[in-house]
């Protein structure tokens, strides 16, 4: 299939890209790594008339430790993260980045473009909804910083006004004594998970200090299980309070049937990779080496 | 919609030649391959980022080039299954290909072998566990992939040797 005809730029800067949105309106589309753009464009579910390619811009592309937090330049692609020992100091991303969709898709993708397309199956919202994540929104005028939970509105939608561009992504390095995991369940490589489930902990002992869940796939966008973070906050993580917490991560999920799974289905399994990832998360937390992420055929 | 598509003069070099050519910002990278090179080693298979057959070496990295435009690939280096074989030798890859019989019809071939190429570029001697992941995006429908893991791992053993 081939997309409508578009005219094509090739953006210098940030700073240009953003004017040349500002320029083209509505009728442009920023092209990062493309690997949900383009297929969209081959369908012709998405027509710009514009489009502005963001992968000639130099220094986009970087992973950076500073002051306690990882610096994710918008255009890193996925398997620059795979294989990045400072991003591995965080194991959740690693669990992340290594898993999402096939080599090639990970060759291509970026964390920028998965966070802006806010698709509710994408892996990076999910993940980095339980650390603590800055997301850098620039305009040729403007730059401020905006939350994860903040610029994401809804499904495929976030705050960004069409001037405006990601540029950084900065997620807190999780203190001493914590664990992470995410867990996502996909029929194959390729393809977007079914459902997911990120947990990130601090341990002090056998009692869980502070922790933080989201689930992917099962609702507009990744939902934050609050309910099921206060079942274990200042607990000891027994089979008691783990059952009491993934009874409530269940409870706020709003999965839809769709050819990926019945929501019956799809809302049982989310429990089940929440039950798992806290279980991994835990045992990370106490120091043990773990593989996880994501699950498929 | 625009009525002129401007296009867009591109340099790049596949299989380790320079081409130059003017492209619509919209022909794929695989069309640009197959159509404008004449290299048709390189396939489409479903051409919704699924199934790999596609797959060629972009700097190195593995890409489906039905989900990269060919503007993108401008000023790159591109590897297509035809740039494997060296002064009429096949290459190893391709030489254990055939001797473990990783082929039946032959459509993915080209594809798996180009992820192949990537992951004996980064790890030379691969775990069953990580030969799996390295051609998990590639799809083969009647083959089956356990002649296919037996050709990698010949090759990287040849190549180890080499």
């Amino acid at each position: 299939m081939y997309p409508r005809a578009f005219h094509y730029h090739r953006a210098g800067s940030l700073q240009e890209a953003s004017e040349m949105l500002s320029e083209f309106g509505d009728e442009a589309k920023l092209l990062a790594g493309g690997q949900s753009l383009i297929p969209l464009m081959k369908l012709r579910y998405a027509n710009p008339n514009h489009l502005v390619d963001l992968n000639f811009i130099s220094g986009t592309s970087y992973i950076k430790e500073e002051n306690g937090t990882l610096q994710f330049g918008a255009l890193t692609r996925h398997a620059e993260i795979e294989h990045s020992t400072v991003a591995g100091k965080i194991p959740i991303i690693h669990d992340c980045a290594a898993g999402i969709a096939d080599v090639q898709v990970r060759n291509r993708g970026t964390i920028g473009g998965s966070l802006a397309e806010a698709d509710p199956s994408g892996d990076w919202a999910t993940v980095l909804m339980t650390l603590e994540t800055e997301v850098r929104c620039q305009t040729s005028k403007d730059d401020r910083w905006l939350r994860l939970a903040d610029f994401i509105k809804d499904a495929y939608t976030t705050v960004l006004a069409h001037d405006e561009l990601v540029s950084e992504v900065v997620v807190k390095i999780p203190p001493q004594g914590s664990g992470g995991a995410y867990l996502a369940f996909k029929r194959s490589a390729p393809v977007y998970p079914t459902a997911s489930a990120a947990v990130q902990l601090t341990m002090d002992g056998e009692v869980c200090n502070d922790v933080a869940i989201a689930m992917g796939c099962v609702g507009l966008t990744a939902i934050k299980a609050k309910d099921a973070e206060k079942a274990l906050r200042g607990q000891r993580v027994t089979q008691k309070t783990m059952t009491t917490a993934v009874e409530a991560a269940r409870a706020v999920a709003e999965p839809q049937s769709d050819m990926r799974g019945s929501a019956d289905y799809k809302r049982t399994l989310v429990g089940s990779l929440v039950k798992r990832a806290i279980d991994i998360a835990v045992r990370r937390a106490r120091g043990e080496r773990i593989e996880a992420g994501h699950i498929y055929a | 919609m625009p009525d002129v598509m401007e296009k867009v003069a591109i340099k790049l070099t596949v299989n380790g030649k320079p081409h130059s050519l003017t492209v619509e910002p919209r022909m794929l990278l695989v069309e640009l391959i197959r159509e404008a090179l004449d290299l048709t080693g390189t396939h489409v298979g479903c051409d919704t980022t699924y199934c790999g057959a596609c797959t060629v070496l972009l700097n190195g990295a593995a890409v489906k080039s039905c989900t990269v435009f060919a503007v993108q690939a401008d000023g790159s280096q591109i590897m297509t299954v035809e740039g494997l074989e060296k002064d009429g030798q096949l290459h190893p890859i391709q030489k254990a290909f055939g001797d473990a019989y990783g082929l039946q019809c032959g459509y993915c071939t080209p594809g798996l072998m180009l992820s192949t190429a990537q992951l004996l570029s980064q790890n030379q001697q691969p775990s069953e566990k990580e030969m799996r992941k390295a051609i998990a995006g590639n799809t083969c429908r009647c083959t089956g992939y356990q002649n296919i893991l037996k050709a990698i791992q010949m090759a990287s053993q040849r190549m180890k040797g080499a």
